[in-house]
């Protein structure tokens, strides 16, 4: 993005990382998408919408240093500023804890737009972490959603829920309700993709889920090790050693920031025997 | 030798893993080491009280860090003066 000081900056845009369904990696695609654009250069805030249960801070790894969150921000408690947590990895990255002691009822419509409206002047992309369901939190996560990424695993309850929220981005969230706004643009992304499960016809293909779901597609994440390594050292997959979890989420924010790049499927190469005999540690 | 065991070896990023729970968990569940849930706005508001006894400053003149450790947690506490001390 540009940056002329003769003319106004451009208000950054807000995406969803958001499911229905728990544990497909909203989080983790959160981390990932964030990372990877801020490393791009975007300056990029990724917040934590999953109030009482904060997890975002640990897959980002910077959990012993929350003071402020979200709510404290929302209840006028803290200024935004104090509750930010900048990256010490990547300067244009922020995180927006979460509360760990409130419930989804400190989240106001009106104190989260308030907030974002805040953060879209200051950041180019805002990531809001969704948490799972279609509750209060969740809703509240895509109400000022510009994107939405809809993280799927190729199965079918994930499938189901997906569709479900595809749904409310297109009956409830803010762009939804305003006559001439541009509806939320919604796209499809798949993790936890196994080709060999694929290929001997155990797992769904791509083809298949985005049949039934009718959106677009926006990358491939294949099952990986490197997606719980990352987590167990609090690292964005896409920081951490080349993985093809990270090739695939470095693939898909070129997607999501509008480049052509080819849709593939990607595995890790599978260990040999000797890397198996002189097993490293991973 | 040449890294060459008969023991499973434990991976290396699985006891990071242990060690930030543990680490993270024992903070929030004793709520020691100054995190006390929620201690930290009024934290904030008495420090700012304080310092207006005896100096104007403005809300967002202070700012907190803490840094959770195993042994040792630390606070931080930034309080910005505007140009000329604003002294009573």
């Amino acid at each position: 993005m540009s940056k002329d000081l003769t003319l106004e900056e451009p208000l950054g845009k807000v995406i969803v990382v958001t499911s229905g369904k728990g544990g497909v990696g909203k989080t983790t695609t959160s981390a990932a998408v964030g990372a990877e654009l801020a490393r791009r250069g975007h300056k990029t805030v990724v917040i934590d919408f999953d109030v009482g249960l904060r997890n975002l801070d640990m897959i980002m790894g910077c959990e012993r240093r929350v003071v402020f969150d979200f709510i404290n921000v929302i209840q006028g408690d803290a200024k935004l500023k104090q509750a930010l947590i900048r990256d010490r990895r990547l300067e244009n990255l922020a995180v927006l804890p979460t509360s760990q002691t409130r419930d989804k009822d400190a989240l106001t419509k009106a104190g989260v737009e308030k907030v974002l409206d805040e953060l879209r002047k200051e950041f180019d992309y805002i990531i809001c972490d969704s948490p799972a369901g279609i509750e209060r939190g969740a809703q509240m996560a895509m109400h000022f959603a510009d994107e939405a990424i809809v993280v799927t695993n190729p199965e079918v309850s994930s499938v189901r829920d997906s569709d479900r929220v595809l749904g409310l981005l297109n009956s409830i969230t803010d762009r939804a309700g305003k006559t001439g706004a541009e509806p939320v643009k919604a796209q499809v992304l798949i993790t936890r993709h196994d080709k060999s499960r694929v290929d001997s016809g155990e797992m769904m293909t791509v083809e298949d889920v985005l049949e039934v779901l009718a959106v677009p597609l926006l990358g491939i994440i294949p099952e990986s090790k490197a997606v719980l390594r990352a987590s167990n050292l609090g690292v964005p997959v896409v920081l951490d050693d080349p993985s093809a979890a990270a090739a695939a989420y470095e693939d898909a924010v070129g997607r999501l920031i509008g480049e052509q790049i080819e849709m593939r499927i990607a595995a890790d190469p599978r260990r040999g025997l000797l890397q198996r005999l002189f097993r490293r540690a991973v | 030798m040449f890294g060459f065991s008969l023991r499973p070896r434990k991976a290396a990023s699985a006891n990071t893993a242990k060690e930030r729970l543990q680490i993270l968990l024992a903070h929030e569940r004793s709520g020691s080491g100054g995190a006390r849930p929620d201690c930290l706005p009024q934290l904030q508001r008495e420090i700012l009280d304080v310092i207006r006894r005896h100096m104007q400053i403005g809300d967002e003149a202070i700012d907190i860090r803490m840094e959770r450790g195993d042994e040792l947690s630390s606070l931080e506490i930034n309080i910005e003066f505007p140009g000329k001390l604003g002294v009573n």
